[in-house]
């Protein structure tokens, strides 16, 4: 029984390892280290997006704004370091992750306080903080010369064979590991999704844990816009447009349940990684990218369906009817 | 109520709790008193408010008025974390766990044992979750996930969750509705051992052969209020019945001479993969026939079977001679079936919804032309009925929400009865409704079935069923274990066949 | 409480509330003073918003967007929700280039246009109704599907070279300044309205989004009126995409992009509860009306497209969260 509730993501781990090699038949050095350390690399950012929304829909919650929210801090981030190249990277970082916590909290704040239901808050500030980037940059970009240079080596410098984008992506992994299984917080996730009203039971505030789940997930994403912005080294109002239902996706694939209370870290990073090993491996196996789009959206289709389950409910009878 | 053998004041004691709901009073003005060492016994009919009470001394619904002392110092439970630092602990009735949690989480969350750096200690919930498993008698795995223990391991982790805190008082509420005979005999010696630990446990049960082996004191609850306290050595059964139901057995129900004509539906062989098995029975014009049993075993799946609500299911339903294949409730109600459940909020009522539209809704074509709402028609139709059943309400545009219990369920039952049914299936029609509903609703039935149409009344209440049925059949584990003419039958007959205490009955 | 009474059963009214006071007490008045105020501003705001045929023009801002938002509302209402709707009409318009390539004249490219959309709409049924998966994550992924699928066709190029007569559907009109589109609008406004409010069908939308266990107690098919309401969710984006697709002369992949979102707002704009089980069309109508007219004052001011849409996004966090907010203050200035 407790192999088969772990082979969700053993089976994902297995359709990986099978895409892995299939390319590799195509194209011979997919698998080898260094490149799959790369595409591991230019999924980073992925991971820690599908990462947040877990907790956020653990709680029975979504948040589409995340790539707005990543888009904004990723925006205030290069204008800050093009008008004041002093500005250590250190304390930009700081700034990129307060303003993310701010604005999941404004999204937690709205769903707590105010039981709006998620998909309309986080559908509205969607277009609110993407708006927001237009007026704080008057629709200018800001481009590659205008960054200071160690704004854009921090996430590329390397370190013991792996660039500091990748640590960070491990780290987050990590941090989310022990948040997730051994802390009350992370518990109380699953508590809230699973069983709302049986939560309130073993005295956890719903509202509170869903406020919480918002406010990591806003924050992760304050982190990764300075990160995309600064290994892509260009910032400008559609940064990440869309973005967020590939999030999404990459949860879906990794076996969070929609309706809440189930799911893993290992899911979701797996989830993340599935569709990255895609996104890199179509142009290695000469296949156009523009493939990249219904392949995804076949993926969710095909993982939400065998992620199905029916609720067996109590059953009554000793021995079965035959 | 001082008989010297408690020294020490209460433990826990409750002064005029009042809680009120929309459109209900649930709890008026209650008291209560628990002692160090004691069991107490909390008795009334379902809606008497006793899952309120127990909602209240466990923080999940605060007062309107009155006030909980503890140690004689008065204190407020704002949360289900504030009362159990208080010392009181529950089993509730309802499964208040987690499927996707394993069992030794479910006994400790939100108390999770924590190590280095503050964080859980998975490896000593386990060994916590074992013993405290043991010490119950239930053989669980702490590591397995909850959604897959059958229904009876469930509530042995909810047991187990509760002792999992250091309390002094606990509340059971129905702790042995789901176990078999050997798993309440060890639930007893828990309780016998919890007394001795100096435990003040309130014992909430429909069982009356339960409360006189283990309970010291009682506490009656009728409709919202209490009616009476005292000690169980200086009561007897038939008094505790009376005092709980407010008048002798008797005058409470309508008496009705039924003659029952032709079998109009014949049940066969019908048997669901999971739920029940080889049922088999015949209902008459006119007739009502009881469903008793134990809660859990099957009567409810097998009328929503019935009904084509779940998984179609072998076996062979006739219905006036003819074959019925039934897989939907939509096929149900154009053969004549229609079905009252038993959760009125969730599947009886559309709650949000106005009276009117509620009553019209399996029967739009009734009040349609040319699948256009008739709105005079409507109302001409909700009417009719809900007049018939006197339904209390400011307007038949009312939300079905804002209605009380028993008002509610006339509603439904007036919904069901204006697609004019062959069979009518009422499923705990007057649970958790006032006595005055109760009354009409009563009535009502005998006057469907003096009027011909046929009854199945699904009822875990003794009196009801030997009140209005004229057969009873009694369901225990899916299947029917006897088949009881009303004429002669005892209380003990009903209880002995629903338990299973003689193999060889019926 | 005693029996006795019950046999002389008191009268119970109809209704409490007049007419007038119900409307006075709805949301579809508070969006009407939101749009009258709206229309002041914009009459203020440029001497050139009152000209008829910028009016006219204003229209487009809507009208495709809006038809697609009936059914939704309709979906929505039920308590299921299709984010797939622009990727929808990103296929059927594909569907309609590619099939103009083999030579396909104005009667095929208009059923190609609807089949696609019904056939869209009848896979994203099929995968919630049989399969009972949550829409929310099915149609995200048949968004990705079937834009996608364009994507594959058409990769960066375009479909060009409709036929005239094609083009009315977009830019043709039916009498002076009146479009063929906005009276497509408001004749779908009407049916709709009337499906929702009037039938049996819609009063088992309802049901089914208030409460659907209950609803199939009551034998209603709820499998069969969702597969409905996708169908026709799909349908009106193929006629969204016909419109669109006339109305620009090409398809391009990126044709409608994000307008599932813009057609969600819409629809709560509007007043239909996300969760299901209220709403109405009327609300829908001047909440298509309010986007259309911000969107079209704020861009004879010059305000960039992306500008209003923060207003549009406040629009619709702030008109739920208002009364929640005040109900939030007096509550807790009462304990």
């Amino acid at each position: 029984m407790k192999q088969f509730i772990t082979s969700r993501e053993a089976i994902l781990l297995a359709a990986l390892v099978a895409l892995i090699l299939l390319v590799e038949t195509r194209f011979s050095g997919f698998a080898a280290p260094g490149n799959l350390a790369s595409v591991f690399n230019d999924t980073s950012i992925l991971i820690m997006l599908a990462l947040g929304q877990t907790l956020v829909i653990l709680t029975r919650c979504i948040d589409l704004s995340q790539a707005s929210n990543l888009a904004l801090t990723g925006m205030v981030t290069a204008m800050i370091n093009a008008a004041m190249p002093g500005v250590p990277v250190v304390a930009l970082i700081s700034i990129a992750v307060a303003l993310g916590l701010l604005m999941g909290a404004f999204n937690g704040l709205l769903v707590w306080k105010l039981d709006i239901p998620p998909i309309v808050v986080t559908l509205g500030t969607l277009t609110i903080y993407r708006g927001i980037i237009f007026v704080v940059s008057g629709g200018a970009w800001v481009n590659s010369h205008e960054m200071s240079a160690a704004y854009k080596a921090f996430p590329r410098a390397e370190f013991l064979a792996l660039p500091v984008l990748s640590w960070i992506a491990l780290a987050v992994i990590a941090g989310f590991a022990i948040l997730v299984n051994r802390t009350a917080l992370g518990r109380a996730f699953f508590a809230v999704g699973g069983n709302p009203s049986a939560a309130v039971y073993t005295g956890i505030d719903v509202g509170r844990t869903r406020f919480m789940a918002f406010v990591i997930a806003g924050g992760l994403a304050g982190l990764c816009g300075y990160l995309w912005v600064s290994r892509y080294a260009v910032a400008y109002t559609d940064v990440a447009s869309g973005f967020e239902l590939d999030i999404v996706a990459a949860c879906v694939i990794g076996g969070i349940s929609i309706a809440g209370g189930l799911g893993s870290v290992t899911g979701a990073v797996l989830g993340a990684l599935f569709l990255g090993t895609i996104k890199n491996a179509l142009p290695v196996a000469g296949i156009s990218p523009f493939w990249q789009m219904a392949i995804s959206g076949a993926a969710i289709i095909v993982a939400v369906a065998f992620n199905r389950r029916k609720d067996p409910g109590r059953v009554i009878l000793k021995e079965p009817a035959q | 109520m001082d008989d010297g053998t408690t020294i020490a004041g209460p433990v826990l004691r409750l002064e005029g709790i009042t809680k009120r709901f929309p459109g209900v009073t649930a709890l008026s003005g209650v008291e209560l008193e628990l002692h160090e060492g004691q069991v107490t016994a909390l008795i009334g009919e379902n809606g008497a408010g006793k899952s309120t009470l127990v909602k209240i001394l466990t923080g999940i619904y605060q007062p309107d008025e009155g006030h909980i002392e503890v140690d004689g110092t008065t204190t407020r439970f704002p949360t289900a974390t504030a009362a159990q630092e208080a010392g009181v602990t529950a089993i509730h009735q309802e499964t208040v766990l987690f499927d996707e949690l394993t069992v030794a989480e479910n006994i400790f969350l939100g108390h999770a044992p924590r190590g280095r750096f503050g964080l859980m200690d998975w490896s000593r919930m386990r060994a916590d979750a074992r013993e405290i498993l043991a010490r119950i008698g239930a053989k669980l795995d702490p590591m397995a996930p909850l959604r897959d223990l059958g229904i009876a391991s469930k509530h042995l982790v909810a047991i187990a969750r509760a002792l999992s805190v250091d309390a002094r008082v606990v509340v059971m509420d129905e702790p042995t509705a789901s176990l078999s005979q050997a798993e309440i005999e060890e639930l007893y010696e828990l309780v016998e051992r919890l007394k001795a630990e100096g435990k003040a446990i309130l014992f909430i049960s429909h069982k009356f052969d339960e409360i006189f082996r283990i309970a010291d004191r009682y506490t009656v609850f009728r409709d919202g209020e209490m009616v009476d306290a005292g000690m169980m050595k200086d009561v007897t059964e038939d008094a505790l019945v009376t005092k709980m139901v407010g008048r002798s057995m008797d005058a409470i129900f309508p008496a009705r001479t039924s003659s029952p004509g032709e079998e109009i539906l014949r049940v066969s062989g019908y048997s669901h993969p999971t739920e029940f098995a080889d049922i088999g029975f015949g209902l008459r014009r006119g007739e009502i026939l009881g469903f008793y049993g134990l809660v859990g075993a099957g009567r409810s799946e097998l009328m929503q079977a019935l009904f084509g609500a779940t998984t179609p299911s072998k076996g062979a339903v006739k219905i006036d001679g003819k074959v019925a294949v039934i897989r939907s409730p939509a096929e149900a109600i154009a053969r004549g079936i229609v079905y009252v459940p038993e959760d009125r909020g969730k599947q009886g009522a559309i709650t949000a919804m106005p009276i009117f539209q509620n009553v019209t809704l399996p029967s739009l074509t009734q009040t349609s032309r040319n699948g256009f709402v008739q709105m005079a028609d409507e109302f001409a139709l909700a009417r009719r009925y809900t007049e018939r059943l006197d339904l209390r309400a400011a307007s038949l545009d009312q939300a079905v929400g804002n209605l009380s219990g028993g008002n509610q369920q006339k509603v439904v039952i007036a919904k069901w009865l204006a697609t004019r049914p062959k069979v009518i299936i009422l499923d705990e029609p007057t649970k958790g409704i006032d006595v005055g509903s109760k009354a009409a609703v009563h009535e009502f039935m005998a006057e469907l079935a003096a009027e011909g149409l046929s009854v199945i009344m699904v009822s875990s209440e003794i009196p009801e069923i030997l009140g209005m049925s004229d057969r009873v059949i009694v369901m225990r584990d899916g299947r029917i274990a006897a088949k009881l003419d009303r004429d002669g039958l005892t209380p003990e007959q009903l209880v002995r066949a629903a338990a299973g205490y003689e193999e060889t009955a019926a | 409480m005693s029996i006795a009474e019950g046999t002389r059963p008191r009268h119970v009214p109809d209704r409490l509330s007049s007419r007038p006071a119900r409307i006075l007490r709805s949301w579809e008045l508070l969006l009407t003073v939101i749009a009258i105020l709206i229309f002041l501003a914009n009459t203020q705001a440029s001497p050139y918003f009152l000209d008829p045929w910028n009016l006219s023009d204003a229209t487009f801002n809507f009208t495709e967007k809006a038809m697609i938002a009936f059914a939704m509302a309709l979906l929505i209402i039920a308590g299921e929700i299709d984010l797939s709707v622009a990727g929808i009409i990103a296929l059927a318009s594909t569907a309609m280039g590619w099939a103009l390539q083999y030579g396909a004249g104005m009667p095929a490219l208009v059923l190609i246009g609807l089949g696609v959309g019904l056939v869209c709409g009848a896979f994203n049924g099929l995968l919630v109704t049989r399969l009972g998966l949550p829409s929310i994550v099915v149609t995200i992924g048949t968004m990705s599907l079937f834009r996608g699928i364009s994507y594959i066709v058409l990769g960066d190029q375009a479909f060009n070279g409709y036929p005239p007569d094609f083009a009315f559907f977009g830019r043709g009109y039916v009498f002076w300044v009146i479009s063929f589109e906005l009276v497509l609008f408001a004749i779908l406004a009407v049916i709709y309205g009337v499906i929702l409010h009037a039938t049996n069908f819609g009063r088992q939308i309802y049901a089914i989004g208030n409460n659907a266990t209950a609803a199939t107690f009551s034998g209603i098919r709820v499998a069969r009126v969702k597969m409905i309401l996708f169908l026709l969710t799909g349908l009106m984006s193929g006629m969204a995409a016909i419109c669109l697709t006339a109305r620009l002369g090409s398809t391009r992949p990126s044709i409608a992009f994000a307008w599932e979102l813009e057609v969600v707002t819409m629809v709560v704009l509007g007043g239909v509860s996300i969760l299901g089980g209220a709403g109405s069309i009327l609300g829908v109508v001047i909440a298509a009306l309010i986007m259309g007219m911000v969107t079209f004052g704020l861009g004879l001011l010059n305000v960039p497209g992306i500008v209003m849409s923060i207003f549009i996004g406040a629009l619709l966090i702030g008109v739920i969260a208002l009364p929640r907010l005040i109900r939030l203050v007096r509550t807790g200035k009462a304990a």
